[in-house]
């Protein structure tokens, strides 16, 4: 099982979400550089959050087209899995492989805490080991994560049934509460609230532990 | 020459820092003031045959990086 | 030719003016004008309470290394090492809150990181004015989103801290930041430059002109002007500090540093001298090299630069090559920029001319000191008022819940992420933080503390209240309390009342760290907080770290549960006077704090940390602001459940339910462990009493008293969104 997790200049989750991989899969996951051109064969890739180039201009903007992500964007469309954390998510908006942009939050502060978060499907590559509707706890910690996008494609995730996941109740602005979205062939997911910070409920919460299984169990078929 | 890109959230996106600054001044008895969009200014120096050719350039580089067009409209200046 | 008014420009008076001419022996260049006055300046040499400083206790079998590095260094057991410090950033916070705060932050890691350690959490100790004051607002939010922008995008955690209010601070509001990074002990980093002919770097972000002068600024007072001093404070750049963290932090992996020093206030000149002066060797400074942002930047300019996230390194040339490819990598700038020499003198060039020749111990060793005149203040008069015994106990409580230094602070540590590094183990508004150590059972519990009103009525118990207090945190936690840094906040040291109180300060934190084992490794002293002439309230922030040595306990520990029985560790509440409920409920402030008694605080301590490690209690919190009634609100509104209170008839009830008598804890333990609790408590002949029980969902005092779980969470939360909100 091979992971790749993507390190920016400004990454900060990288170290975290290694150790999170490692602890709940015993997997251990390349970081890569940015600057590399070539993405080696793997079963998933990470985008894990930060301040990718200090989120100067925008969230993600500059990290969007630095040399690596047109690989990583060949190899999403060929079906590889992505999973864009939070500054990731935001990346992942940026390079256009999700719909929308994230905006400031609606409070324009900085928002740390353990929200309540709704998965809504538990049949993708992401999710298989949740329940269906599952309530589950993750910390977020965003400035900038009111998901926006035009009505139209709005309507079109939600009949696709493409949000992965929602807020409990309205924390940032986000429309529909959307916390977590998926492309429309499922093999990418971003997502503001940080998995690899669930993973012992000594910090809080063991939620996200069934994010990463269920990729493992996924990979493993 | 001189070129400037302003940038700004879209007309139909909800611009909270806008609305932030527009109820601080309501707080200082500016009632006359509504409508209130906060963008960002993004000045440099290009070098070009003639503004046509500098106004594309700013262009592209504005649709590759510095504008994200889901959410935001700019307009360039050359001068 | 330097006129008249240039030194008095540059904050030298005639006395220091003298003496630099007489040790020079000749008229000095301008930028060895600049150079000396930063360095003789208050914030750099510490010239009025240098005297003093050296009386702080110090020592410890924990210590590694204690104050005059860039941050103090304490043993936490296999071959683990935690470096931490408590900096002020109050003078620039004020003008500019947003990048005060958030350079202040940057700084404070910078002294970590230099020293070869990874920041693990931040913490931080926040005064503004009254909470109505036009001002407060605004820096409030201001100073918190500087914070966490810094902090945040960083990367560390912040997890702690305090923030208070009081009309002295209506001018003058004080940030002190704090952080705490974890090294081994082979990988720590000193300042001390050795080597002659080894080559100077500069890395980092470039110069600009930023700051000029931040360092004098940070000396003066303030008056009605200082608004127009913007341009000098300095921008920071929490992108850039990332970069430069892990540049130096993978160096440090290789056997190429031979020194290394932060560039904090007055930046290179500060940086260059330390070095220099700790390795006894001198330095020269070829001023062309150095990265600068903007153009023609003068040798004074660039001398006396405070812009943000730049370091100095003396390095052995033959790793140097190596060290250029590591900061390349990670794009920080990396320029070779003088030698060490054996001259013992700075010597600055710039453009083939020598801007500055200066024997380094005329900047350190011969610059002033002075042991400034004290007298004590006059006695308050004595309050008459009396207390209205009849007083309705609810409302009461629910006023002192909804008072601005007791009530939530979750507007603010909401905004500061807390999550990070994943190690974080409690929940924010503990009394200390909680991060655990990678890959250990270990964990390192933090906390910052200060009742300036009581360091202000009575200078010396108020510091040792603050010692203990600090400590008393850490116990909570369950954790060995180890050692802390200051921040010594005061007025203008000119005035001999205010001196008078530094020095009793310095008198209690010595007398209770002494005590207490809880020695000072690190700190940071803030003078002239003045504005028009009145001062701070005397503010000695004390910042505590402590060790956890087996986190197992925490599974079960940090709330009470249905039908655990409540205690109090300690005396009965006794004495009003300096209490918040006389702040609060009878608008009157006394003189006279409550004293700590430091033997019987540390058997307390020592108990309770005993209690909690072995597993027997479901909560500790100890008993500080507002008294016993307000610590037990406050450990119920965390665990979401009432209590049935009963406090004996035979006392007076205000007086124990809300006097703050010190070395007291509120702890509730499950009936199944009681009897091993009795035993320990009774071995150690300490004093306990029991208060009630767990049950329900309001809390009920001598029946009578009815308070429910929602009121009392909306007076404890509302306060300050509101305030915000409107």
């Amino acid at each position: 099982m091979e992971i790749s997790i993507i390190r920016f200049p400004g990454t900060n989750c990288e170290v975290d979400t290694y150790n999170a991989v490692k602890k709940v899969l015993g997997i251990t996951s390349k970081i890569l550089s940015c600057k590399d051109t070539v993405i080696p064969k793997s079963d998933l890739i990470i985008i894990p959050g930060g301040f990718s180039y200090g989120d100067y201009l925008r969230s993600g903007a500059i990290a969007a087209r630095e040399p690596i992500m047109s690989d990583l964007i060949k190899k999403a469309k060929n079906g590889v899995n992505i999973l864009g954390i939070c500054n990731g998510f935001q990346i992942l908006t940026e390079c256009n492989l999700l719909p929308g942009a994230l905006l400031k939050n609606s409070t324009l502060k900085f928002i740390s805490k353990i929200t309540n978060i709704q998965i809504t499907r538990n049949d993708t590559f992401f999710s298989k080991d949740y329940d269906k509707n599952q309530s589950v706890k993750i910390p977020v910690a965003h400035h900038d994560g009111n998901y926006f996008v035009d009505q139209e494609t709005l309507r079109a995730i939600e009949e696709n049934a493409q949000v992965a996941m929602r807020y409990a109740e309205p924390i940032n602005g986000s429309l529909n509460n959307i916390a977590g979205l998926y492309n429309n062939s499922f093999n990418i997911l971003g997502m503001m609230p940080h998995p690899e910070r669930a993973i012992d409920n000594q910090t809080g919460s063991n939620d996200g532990i069934k994010l990463f299984q269920s990729m493992l169990k996924s990979m493993s078929l | 020459m001189k070129a400037r890109v302003f940038v700004r959230l879209k007309s139909e996106v909800l611009d909270p820092q806008g609305q932030a600054i527009e109820s601080a001044l309501k707080n200082l008895n500016e009632n006359n003031i509504k409508n209130i969009r906060q963008g960002k200014l993004i000045e440099m120096d290009i070098e070009a045959k003639n503004v046509q050719e500098a106004k594309k350039s700013i262009e592209d580089i504005t649709l590759k990086l510095l504008a994200n067009t889901v959410i935001e409209d700019y307009k360039i200046e050359i001068e | 030719m330097p006129d008249k008014d240039i030194y008095q420009s540059h904050g030298i008076n005639e006395d220091e003016k003298k003496l630099l001419l007489e040790s020079l022996g000749r008229e000095p260049t301008i930028t060895e004008i600049g150079i000396f006055s930063v360095m003789w300046s208050e914030h750099c040499s510490y010239k009025s309470s240098r005297y003093w400083l050296k009386e702080l206790h110090t020592s410890g079998k924990q210590v590694i290394q204690g104050p005059g590095e860039n941050a103090g260094v304490v043993d936490i057991g296999d071959n683990q090492a935690v470096i931490f410090k408590m900096e002020s950033h109050n003078h620039p916070s004020f003008i500019e809150p947003y990048q005060g705060a958030a350079t202040g932050v940057g700084g404070i890691m910078r002294d970590v990181f230099t020293m070869g350690a990874r920041p693990i959490a931040l913490l931080n100790s926040l005064r503004f004015g009254e909470i109505n004051h036009p001002k407060t607002k605004y820096l409030l939010s201001g100073v918190v989103s500087g914070i966490g922008g810094y902090g945040n995008c960083v990367g560390i955690p912040t997890i702690s801290g305090e923030t208070g209010f009081d009309s002295s601070y209506n001018g003058n509001n004080l940030v002190n930041a704090m952080c705490v990074g974890l090294t081994t002990h082979d990988k720590i980093f000193y300042s001390k430059a050795s080597g002659i002919g080894n080559p100077v770097v500069y890395v980092g972000a470039k110069t600009g002109r930023d700051g000029i002068h931040g360092a004098t600024m940070a000396s003066g007072e303030f008056d009605d002007e200082s608004e127009k001093n913007r341009p000098t404070v300095q921008v920071g750049d929490p992108y850039a500090e990332k970069l430069l963290l892990e540049a130096c932090l993978e160096l440090m992996q290789e056997d190429a540093i031979v020194s290394i020093q932060d560039m904090g206030a007055a930046g290179l000149t500060s940086s260059s001298v330390e070095m220099a002066d700790k390795g006894q060797v001198g330095i020269e400074l070829n001023l062309d090299k150095i990265p600068t942002r903007q153009k023609n930047m003068t040798a004074y300019e660039m001398m006396l630069s405070e812009s943000q996230e730049r370091m100095l390194m003396v390095l052995t040339p033959e790793k140097t090559q190596l060290a250029k490819e590591v900061f390349e990598k990670w794009g920080v700038d990396f320029e070779i920029v003088g030698q060490i020499t054996d001259t013992n003198n700075l010597v600055v060039k710039h453009k083939n001319k020598v801007e500055a020749n200066i024997p380094i111990t005329y900047l350190t060793d011969s610059a002033p000191i002075y042991k400034r005149d004290v007298s004590p203040r006059k006695q308050k008069q004595k309050s008459t008022a009396k207390i209205n015994q009849n007083i309705d106990i609810k409302d009461t409580i629910l006023k002192l819940l909804n008072s601005p230094n007791i009530c939530s602070k979750k507007w603010i540590w909401e905004q500061y992420d807390r999550s990070i590094m994943a190690n974080t183990l409690n929940p924010a508004g503990d009394d200390a933080g909680i991060v655990r150590i990678e890959g250990t059972k270990k964990a390192i519990a933090m906390s910052s503390d200060v009742n300036p009103k009581y360091c202000t009525a009575d200078a010396k118990k108020g510091a040792k209240q603050a010692v203990a207090e600090c400590w008393r945190n850490i116990i909570s936690m369950g954790a060995e309390p180890l050692a802390i840094t200051n921040c010594l906040n005061f007025g203008n040291p000119e005035k001999p009342e205010i001196m008078y109180d530094f020095v009793k300060t310095i008198e209690g934190i010595t007398e209770a760290s002494r005590e207490l084992n809880f020695p000072v490794v690190s700190g940071n002293v803030s003078l002239y907080n003045e504005t028009n002439g009145k001062p701070i309230n005397n503010t000695p922030t004390i910042g505590g770290v402590g060790l956890i040595n087996d986190i197992s306990f925490l599974e079960k520990f940090g709330h009470m549960l249905e039908g655990d029985q409540v205690f109090l560790i300690g005396n009965k509440g006794k004495n009003l006077s300096c209490s918040a409920f006389e702040e609060v409920i009878m608008g009157r402030n006394t003189e006279d704090p409550p004293d700590v008694n430091l033997k019987t605080e540390k058997i307390n301590g020592e108990i309770v940390k005993k209690l909690i490690n072995d597993q027997l209690l479901s909560s500790c919190h100890d008993i500080s602001d507002g008294g016993l009634i307000i610590s037990i609100c406050e450990l119920l509104i965390k665990s979401n459940i009432g209590a049935d209170i009963n406090i004996a008839n035979n006392g007076n009830i205000l007086e124990e339910l809300f006097a703050e008598n010190q070395s007291r804890y509120i702890i509730s333990v499950s009936s199944n462990n009681q009897d091993k609790m009795f035993e320990i408590l009774n071995n150690a002949s300490i004093q306990y009493h029991h208060l009630g029980n767990i049950t329900g969902n309001e809390l009920k005092v001598n029946d009578k008293i009815v308070i429910s779980l929602n009121e009392l969470n909306e007076a404890f939360e509302n306060l300050i969104p509101e305030l915000m909100a409107s």
